[in-house]
């Protein structure tokens, strides 16, 4: 458990650290939900109805801006190396990681749905919906990204195959985060159907991403 | 504890690298693996450090513990030297101390053996090639490992540095270590050579 314990506060050491990149994602964010009223216009009524919806794209748009670095910087300055040939199985490293990841990237877009519910005309309950079913969402965002991210790991301009093979695996995570919340605004659907299928995916991402990271990061090792 | 190579064969991308090779070493013996570049040295490194599958033949270990693999067992001292810049000194070797597991030496005393007690604190980012070296040969220490595959380790050292990693790897051998160094640079120890590739 140290050795885990230790990768998971070295990561967020360094995502927190000048050029870590954990509060790109957040500004990313900020910017894509800021622009939105811009592009639509100022009707309120209409930003209210696209509200969920826009930030649930903004967060996965920013969740996979930094999700290219997840093995990428470890297999570039040979950490990867060492931590194939350590004594903790791939496997449990690679869901360390991952959380690490969600910590420090994935959770502060969490934090900063309030804020940006404002932006967007949406009340306390609506804001409260939404940030609920990110923090339900984004870790399945970020599990299911780590097996492009393994992936990815070992081309070059891996960060483009990157956003290639993770969106088609992030649609049931949108479609469900998204219904849920508007089923919490507008009805008519109860909010606890699309919410329980949205935490479901993201328990099924635990399991598989790891696994599917792992045997990826093993196959791709050169 | 004996590492033992049959046949090797290993092939990369298509291209046959080397085939048929055969090295042996006991508890305490060192293999300077020389070559032409290109030859493959890198490759038999990783190969026995399991990141590279084998075409043919086989690695094995004996007498080493029985319920790790040979990759677990060894320590793999790379081009890349596995540091992060936004880490200090101190944190970069704490980490590997606590991940790789067993430790076997306390880590200031580590960076104190190979000279670098007096940048703790400093982010690896600004030290020099040769600074970040010692601080990678380190980890060989901090963590005890009986194996230590080793690939061009005196690259970028100074003279001092040089002698220094010698007494160190000397010290391995005596406490029942083996080494396998890819170099073209003479060791400073007494090593079994094993040559890879044509007679450049």
């Amino acid at each position: 458990m140290t050795a885990l314990a230790a990768l998971i506060r070295r990561d967020i050491q360094i995502a927190l650290r000048v050029g870590g990149g954990a509060l790109i994602g957040v500004l990313f964010f900020l910017t894509v939900v800021v622009l939105m009223p811009f592009a639509i216009g100022p009707d309120l009524a209409l930003l209210t109805r696209l509200g969920p919806a826009i930030l649930w794209l903004g967060a996965l748009l920013a969740s996979l801006l930094t999700l290219d670095r997840l093995f990428m910087a470890d297999h570039e300055d040979g950490s990867l190396d060492l931590i194939v040939m350590s004594r903790t199985p791939l496997e449990l490293t690679c869901a360390a990681k991952a959380l690490a990841h969600w910590l420090a990237a994935g959770l502060p877009l969490v934090v900063a749905t309030p804020i940006l519910g404002l932006l967007l005309n949406l009340d306390a309950t609506s804001t409260a919906a939404v940030a609920l079913t990110l923090l339900a969402g984004t870790p399945a965002l970020t599990f299911t990204g780590m097996i492009g991210a393994a992936l990815a790991v070992t081309l070059h301009r891996g960060g483009l195959l990157l956003a290639v093979l993770v969106l088609p695996l992030s649609i049931p995570v949108l479609i469900f985060g998204v219904a849920a919340s508007q089923a919490a605004i507008t009805g008519p659907l109860s909010f606890g159907t699309p919410f329980s299928i949205l935490c479901a995916l993201s328990l099924v991402s635990f399991v598989i991403g790891p696994f599917a990271a792992a045997a990826s990061l093993r196959h791709g090792l050169d | 504890m004996r590492l033992s190579g049959r046949g090797v064969r290993c092939v990369r991308s298509g291209r046959e690298v080397f085939s048929g090779l055969d090295f042996e070493a006991s508890s305490g013996e060192a293999v300077a693996v020389t070559g032409p570049n290109g030859a493959g040295k890198t490759s038999l490194l990783r190969l026995i450090a399991g990141l590279l599958t084998m075409a043919d033949g086989s690695i094995d270990l004996e007498g080493g513990e029985a319920e790790l693999t040979l990759p677990e067992q060894a320590h793999y001292l790379g081009h890349r030297d596995a540091l992060k810049p936004a880490l200090s000194v101190m944190e970069n070797l704490c980490f590997w101390r606590n991940f790789l597991g067993g430790a076997a030496f306390d880590a200031a005393e580590s960076l104190a053996a190979v000279g670098l007690d007096h940048a703790l604190r400093l982010p690896a980012a600004y030290l020099s090639a040769g600074q970040r070296r010692r601080l990678s040969i380190a980890r060989l220490l901090a963590v005890r490992r009986p194996i230590w595959l080793l690939d061009e380790p005196t690259s970028a050292l100074d003279a001092a540095g040089q002698s220094l990693f010698a007494t160190l790897m000397n010290d391995h051998l005596s406490r029942g270590g083996l080494i396998v160094a890819a170099t073209h640079t003479p060791l400073g120890l007494a090593a079994r050579e094993l040559r890879i590739g044509g007679t450049a």
